[in-house]
C-alpha cells in the first residue's frame, strides 16, 4: 500500500493546487531558461540561414548585426575575385520604425542581392520568394502583415509576396526582406524639401570653390541628383557576403582577405560569436542570474511545502510509529510524496508553457536538453526539499499519537 | 487450561523530570497477566495508569525495572533489548479513547496497514483485513474514510487494526471513554471475546465500573503502584 498516493488521493483538491503553484513557478523557471535560448536563435538566425560562409564588413567593426557596417558596394566586385569564393553577394541590414495605418511597424529590414540572392533560402509559411526586383517583401507574421498587403514605406508602396514565421532579431523586432536597391531607399530616404535643401546647400558649397568658378558645368552638376554625381558614389552596403568553394581552404581565403586594410573578415561562426559574446551576453548573464535565483526560491517553497505537508501528518506518523512502522515507511511516503509534487509540477509547468508562450511577444525555445536538465534539478530539488520533513518526521515519538 | 505469561513488570519505575521538578509517575509496579486474561486498571488522574500502559506498550521507556512480554526480556531498564518497532507490531495491539485511525486511509485500509508494514503481501493482508472487520460487525463500512464512522464504529476498526498482527498483548486505554454505554458495552465484550478466543492478554485502562464484571482480574493503581482492587474483585467476571 503506497501511504503517498493515499494521502494524495484524500486530499486530492489541495495536492491539485499545490502542484498548480508550483507547476506555475517552475513554468517562470523554465520560461528565463527558453526566453535565453530565444534570444540566441533570435540572434543567430540570419546568421545561420543565410548560408554565408564569409562577412566582409568594415574594418575593425563587428559586422552588420551586431553593430553598423558600411562597406562600398564595389566591394563586392574584389571579393569575387578572390580564388576560393563563390556566390559573393551585397548584404545590407537596417532597422527602421514607421507607421502603418496608424500603428506603430518597428522591423529589421534586409537587403538582398537582386538577381543572385531572391531570397530562395528563407523558409516560408506562406507565399513566394521575391520574384521582381522592385516592391516586393517578405514579412515576419510577428509584423502583423497579410500575405498581399501593401505597405507604404518612404515613396514606395510594397507587397508582401511571403511570410515567414520568427524571423525576428536578438532584439526581437520583425525581419522583413526586400531587394538591396529597394532596402536602401527606405533606408535612404527623404522628404522632398530635405533633398531641395541638401541640393541648395551642395550648390552654395561648390559657389565658394574657384573650380566651379571656371568650369560652371561644376556648379550645374552640383544641383544634380546625388546618384548622377561620380564623386559622391553609390549608397554604402552593410557588408558583403560569400560561401567557400567546395575543396577550397577557408583558412587561405581569410589570410587573403585580411591583407586588405579597408575592410575586415568574420567567418560563419566567427559571426555567430560575436553575436552571442557581444549584445546577447549580457542578457545571458542576466537571465542565468534571474534562473538561478528562481531555482533557489523554488526550492525552498518546496521544501516548505514538503515541510508543511509533513506537520499536518506528525500525529498520522507518530501512530503509524506506534503500531510499529520502521523508519523507510514513514521516509518513504514524505520523499515519493515530494518527489511527485516536483515531477507533477514540472509537468504542469510543461503545460502551462505549450499554452502560454506563444502567447509572449518574444520567442521563448524550450530545448529537450534544457527540459531533461531542468527535470533533473527540480527532482535534486524534491529530494533535497524533503529533508526537512524527513528530519521532522524521524523526531515525532510514537508517544505523540496519544496526546489528541 | 495452562496459562502462560503473556505481560511480566518487576520494579517497573518511571520518573519524569529531575530535582525540584522530578515527578515518579511509576514506583516499583510489579504485574503478571497470562495469556487469554482481561485486566482492568483502575485508579484515580495522575494515579500512573497511561504511563503504566506506555511503559508496557514500549513507546515510553521506563526509568528502571524490567518488562518480559510473552517470555522475553524486552526493556531492561529505560535500554530496549529489542527491535522495539518490530516487536511491537508483532507483539501488542493498542486501543485508544480516541481511535487514532489514519485519515487519508479508508477503515479496510486502517486494518491493512498495519499488516503490510509487518511484511504481509497485499492480497493477504487485505483477506484478512475484511475478515476482521467482519468479526468486529463493520464490514460494510470497510471503505469508508474514518470520517464517515461513528465514533463506535471507529473503535472497532481500531480493534481490528490492533488485532491485525495476532499481537499477544492489547492495550486500551479507555477505549469506551468517546461511546455510549451500549456501545461501550460491546466493545468491552468486544475485548474479552477476543482475549478469550485468540489467547491475547488484555490489559484496559478504563474508569467505567460498569462494565467491570467484564474482566478476568481487576487492578487498583496510586501513587505509581499497582495493587489488586480487592474491593472490586467482587465485579470481576468469574
Amino acid at each position: 500500500m503506497n501511504l503517498a498516493i493515499r494521502d494524495i488521493r484524500h486530499n486530492l483538491g489541495r495536492f491539485a493546487l499545490t502542484i498548480l503553484g508550483v507547476g506555475t513557478l517552475l513554468m517562470v523557471v523554465m520560461a528565463m531558461g527558453g526566453i535565453y535560448r530565444g534570444l540566441i536563435e533570435e540572434g543567430t538566425l540570419l546568421v545561420d540561414r543565410m548560408a554565408a560562409d564569409v562577412w566582409v564588413v568594415q574594418r575593425n567593426t563587428r559586422g552588420p548585426i551586431a553593430e553598423i557596417s558600411r562597406v562600398p558596394r564595389n566591394l563586392v566586385d574584389r571579393v569575387a575575385a578572390v580564388p576560393g569564393l563563390e556566390s559573393p553577394r551585397e548584404f545590407v541590414m537596417h532597422t527602421i520604425q514607421r507607421e502603418n495605418n496608424g500603428k506603430r511597424l518597428r522591423m529589421v529590414v534586409v537587403g538582398l542581392s537582386w538577381p543572385t540572392d531572391k531570397g530562395e533560402w528563407i523558409p516560408l509559411i506562406a507565399g513566394r520568394a521575391l520574384a521582381r526586383n522592385h516592391y516586393e517583401m517578405i514579412a515576419d507574421q510577428s509584423l502583423g502583415l497579410r500575405l498581399g498587403q501593401v505597405v507604404r514605406l518612404g515613396k514606395d508602396n510594397y507587397t508582401v509576396v511571403g511570410l515567414t514565421k520568427s524571423m525576428t532579431s536578438w532584439g526581437g523586432d520583425g525581419t522583413a526582406f526586400f531587394t538591396l536597391t529597394d532596402a536602401q531607399a527606405i533606408q535612404f530616404d527623404l522628404p522632398g524639401e530635405a533633398v531641395r535643401l541638401e541640393r541648395q546647400a551642395r550648390r552654395a558649397r561648390s559657389e565658394q570653390q574657384d573650380a566651379s568658378r571656371a568650369q560652371p558645368s561644376l556648379l550645374e552638376r552640383a544641383f544634380w541628383s546625388s546618384s548622377n554625381i561620380p564623386a559622391l558614389g553609390p549608397p554604402m552596403v552593410s557588408a558583403v557576403v560569400a560561401r567557400i568553394a567546395p575543396g577550397a581552404d577557408p583558412d587561405a581565403v581569410v589570410r587573403t582577405i585580411s591583407g586588405w586594410s579597408d575592410v575586415s573578415v568574420i567567418t560563419h561562426q566567427g559571426q555567430q560569436d560575436l553575436i552571442l559574446k557581444g549584445a546577447v551576453e549580457r542578457s545571458r548573464r542576466q537571465l542565468g542570474l534571474f534562473r538561478l535565483i528562481l531555482t533557489v526560491v523554488s526550492a525552498l517553497v518546496m521544501t516548505l511545502i514538503v515541510y508543511t505537508l509533513t506537520l499536518d501528518k506528525l500525529h498520522d506518523l507518530a501512530m503509524l510509529k506506534l503500531i510499529g512502522a520502521p523508519k523507510r515507511v514513514i521516509l518513504g511516503m514524505i520523499v515519493q510524496q515530494a518527489i511527485l509534487l516536483g515531477m507533477l509540477g514540472f509537468v504542469t509547468a510543461r503545460l502551462l508553457a505549450i499554452k502560454l508562450f506563444p502567447l509572449f511577444p518574444r520567442r521563448i525555445v524550450l530545448k529537450t536538453d534544457d527540459l531533461v536538465q531542468l527535470g533533473v534539478v527540480v527532482f535534486g530539488i524534491s529530494v533535497l526539499a524533503s529533508g526537512l520533513g524527513v528530519w521532522r518526521a524521524l523526531r515525532v515519538s510514537p508517544n505523540e499519537a496519544l496526546t489528541r | 487450561m495452562l496459562m502462560t505469561i503473556a505481560i511480566q513488570t518487576e520494579a517497573l519505575t518511571k520518573v519524569y523530570g529531575s530535582g525540584n521538578t522530578e515527578v515518579v509517575a511509576l514506583r516499583d509496579a510489579a504485574l503478571t497477566i497470562r495469556r487469554g486474561e482481561v485486566v482492568a486498571l483502575l485508579g484515580p488522574s495522575g494515579a500512573g495508569k497511561s504511563t503504566f500502559l506506555t511503559a508496557i506498550g514500549l513507546i515510553n521507556p521506563p526509568t528502571s525495572g524490567t518488562i518480559t512480554i510473552g517470555g522475553k526480556l524486552v526493556m531492561d531498564g529505560p535500554d530496549p533489548r529489542t527491535n522495539l518497532p518490530k516487536f511491537r507490531r508483532q507483539h501488542i495491539g493498542y486501543v485508544f479513547q480516541q481511535a487514532n485511525l489514519i485519515p487519508f486511509l479508508t477503515a479496510r485500509e486502517n486494518v491493512q496497514i498495519a499488516m503490510e508494514i509487518d511484511g504481509w503481501s497485499g492480497r493477504a493482508s487485505r483477506r484478512r483485513a475484511l475478515e476482521l472487520l467482519e468479526y468486529l460487525g463493520v464490514l460494510d463500512r470497510a471503505e469508508f474514510y474514518p470520517s464517515a464512522l461513528s465514533g463506535g464504529q471507529q473503535q472497532r476498526v481500531a480493534a481490528a487494526r490492533a488485532l491485525a498482527n495476532e499481537p499477544s498483548v492489547i492495550l486500551a486505554d479507555e477505549p469506551t471513554a468517546a461511546l455510549d454505554s451500549h456501545r461501550g458495552r460491546q466493545v468491552m465484550d468486544l475485548f474479552r471475546k477476543v482475549a478469550h478466543e485468540k489467547g491475547a492478554a488484555a490489559v484496559v485502562v478504563t474508569h467505567d465500573h460498569r462494565a467491570l464484571d467484564v474482566f478476568d482480574t481487576i487492578y487498583e493503581m496510586e501513587d505509581g503502584t499497582v495493587r489488586p482492587a480487592s474491593s472490586l474483585l467482587s465485579h470481576a467476571h468469574p
